[in-house]
């Protein structure tokens, strides 16, 4: 059984259908990417797994578990963890603290203990302190763990995300377009860490739009167009196939 | 906690400390008693605007029921002064969660309203229910009485509201640095990003909300023992506003800022008083001044100038 099985997935906002009858599923420990055109749902699908958007229809198991319309903080207890697009950084809070955020389920959430300094909320807290700072560490942010989130350039906040997400100990995560936006630097760095991931034994699904990343990472790809799946298979596979030349070349190449 | 966070509550508890000592008479005596109930109430305020990111126009409501709770249930069922008190606080809490699931749906200025309008229905509960609050005249409030022990100096109350609000500002500043506290901060920041973690974002925003309307009817009890008298007025809508313009000068999401706007706006009217009919012209560009100035409150533009946080 696949960790992830989605089948038949769909949503309309209005007339628009974002994501129609998608289906594919998601072996535990690989790296699986989405690829397609921009506006081809890949977000959209993304939103619609990790409970940000309820879908239409279909079907989405986490484990056989049938998990669609739950929302993001209940799959977050199943181990689901994402980063966004366009950055999801608390700037009120530092760097430090927002990947402790990510650690929110693990902890001792009660009200009245963190009033009154409880000894044991306290340890677990400063043991994460640490951990937090390792995390940061690991997606190669040294030098960022004094630092102030809203002080911080773009590509390091991508990173940011990544270890927020990550202090989940999470199962899967989802990397929406890790990559956007950065330098050929910052992408071969972005790359590695992504490696790493999976290394750790992550399941890694990935948006991405830049190419040579997605065909070094990944196992499998999902080619999304105007919201339906326009094929599924290996690098080779999908490299080949002439219904993806033509979605990303024109109609006619 | 930061070391520049111990800092400041050894100075709050310094200057408490000191003040009764260096107050030339009852008048200052009595105003720095009512400052300091207004600093608890607003650092409870900011827990839920400031640092949760959410707001409240409604909290004098809250202090009403409260301060209601303490006239009337030891005036007509005899109720011990600390049950009656603690009748209010269970009673906001119950309203207060009731009301909180569908108004935290709402965001922004739906939010604003939705409180508004819950503080103005209090207001005119209180108002209407004569038989038992005096209607608009108000009532007389039993002096408050423990162990046979009444508290009835200045002094004595001067230090019961000092020790009440240096526990505030330490349970305050612990619950901010804790992961209950980390949540409300993040669903500031980024609700999405804070759901995606699994932060249940309206259960964090109904237990603040709660708190907060708990700070304001603990502290309408004692201010309604403390005055002896309670009128509509303390939950009035301008009461509302003035706590959350004592947030917002203050500083927001700063427990220090919230000390810093009760004490400025409790004193501020004292000091117009000489203006005669036009103190509100002058709070109310002060006010402006201060939006347009300092826009983050006193506190942290000031700690961001000297560059330290807290």
């Amino acid at each position: 059984m696949s960790l992830l099985e989605v089948k038949d997935l769909s949503i309309h906002f209005g007339g628009v259908k974002a994501v129609q009858n998608v289906s594919f599923n998601i072996d535990a420990g690989i790296v699986y990417s989405v690829i397609g055109p921009n506006g081809a749902g890949k977000t959209t699908l993304f939103n619609l797994i990790t409970g940000v958007y309820k879908p239409t229809s279909g079907e989405i198991r986490l484990d056989g578990e049938m998990i669609q319309g739950k929302s993001p903080n209940e799959l977050a207890e199943r181990g689901v963890a994402r980063t966004f697009q366009n950055l999801q950084i608390c700037m009120n809070m530092s760097a430090l603290e927002n990947v402790m955020v990510g650690a929110h389920l693990r902890l001792d959430r009660n009200l009245f203990k963190a009033a009154l300094r409880w000894p044991s909320l306290r340890r677990r807290d400063n043991a994460l302190r640490e951990e937090a700072a390792e995390l940061m560490k690991f997606v190669g942010l040294d030098q960022y763990i004094h630092a102030r989130s809203d002080a911080m350039s773009y590509g390091v906040l991508k990173r940011l995300e990544i270890a927020r997400a990550l202090a989940m100990k999470p199962r899967v995560i989802f990397l929406d377009e890790p990559a956007a936006g950065l330098n050929p630097k910052e992408t071969i760095e972005i790359d590695r860490l992504v490696r790493k991931l999976a290394d750790s034994g992550i399941t890694v699904v990935l948006v991405e739009h830049d190419m040579k990343m997605v065909m070094n990472l990944s196992d499998r790809i999902l080619v999304l167009d105007y919201g339906k799946k326009l094929t599924e298979g290996t690098c080779a596979e999908v490299r080949t196939n002439p219904d993806v030349i033509a979605a990303y070349l024109g109609a006619h190449a | 906690m930061q070391k520049n966070t111990y800092l400041g509550l050894g100075l709050v508890i310094a200057v408490l400390w000191v003040l009764p000592f260096v107050l030339p008479n009852s008048y200052y005596m009595d105003l720095a008693i009512r400052m300091s109930i207004n600093a608890i109430i607003v650092i409870g305020l900011n827990l839920l605007i400031g640092f949760a990111g959410q707001i409240s126009l409604g909290h004098a409501g809250f202090l009403g029921i409260g301060a209601y709770a303490s006239a009337v249930l030891p005036t007509h069922f005899g109720f011990h002064p600390l049950l009656a008190m603690a009748a209010g606080a269970a009673a906001t809490a119950v309203i207060a969660s009731v009301v909180a699931k569908p108004i935290f749906k709402l965001k922004g200025n739906y939010l604003a309203m939705a409180t508004l309008g819950l503080g103005i229905i209090i207001n005119i509960a209180l108002r209407n229910e004569a038989q038992w609050t005096g209607g608009p005249d108000g009532m007389a409030v039993p002096a408050f009485a423990l162990f046979g022990f009444e508290l009835n100096s200045d002094k004595q109350w001067y230090w019961v509201v000092a020790a009440l609000l240096v526990i505030s500002v330490w349970a305050s500043l612990n619950l901010i640095d804790s992961p209950f506290g980390r949540a409300l901060r993040a669903l500031h920041g980024s609700e999405v990003a804070s759901q995606v973690v699994g932060v249940n974002i309206v259960r964090y925003k109904v237990s603040i909300f709660v708190l907060s309307a708990v700070f304001a009817s603990l502290m309408g009890s004692i201010t309604a023992h403390y005055i002896g008298f309670v009128t509509p007025n303390f939950a009035d809508f301008f009461h509302s506003i003035e706590l959350v313009t004592m947030v917002v000068v203050g500083g927001m999401a700063s427990v220090f800022g919230s000390i810093i706007g009760a004490v400025l706006l409790t004193a501020l009217p004292q000091a117009l008083a000489t203006f005669e009919g036009w103190e509100t012209v002058v709070f109310g560009s002060v006010l402006m001044l201060c939006m347009i100035f300092l826009p983050k409150g006193l506190v942290p533009t000031l700690a961001a100038k000297f560059g330290k946080g807290d």
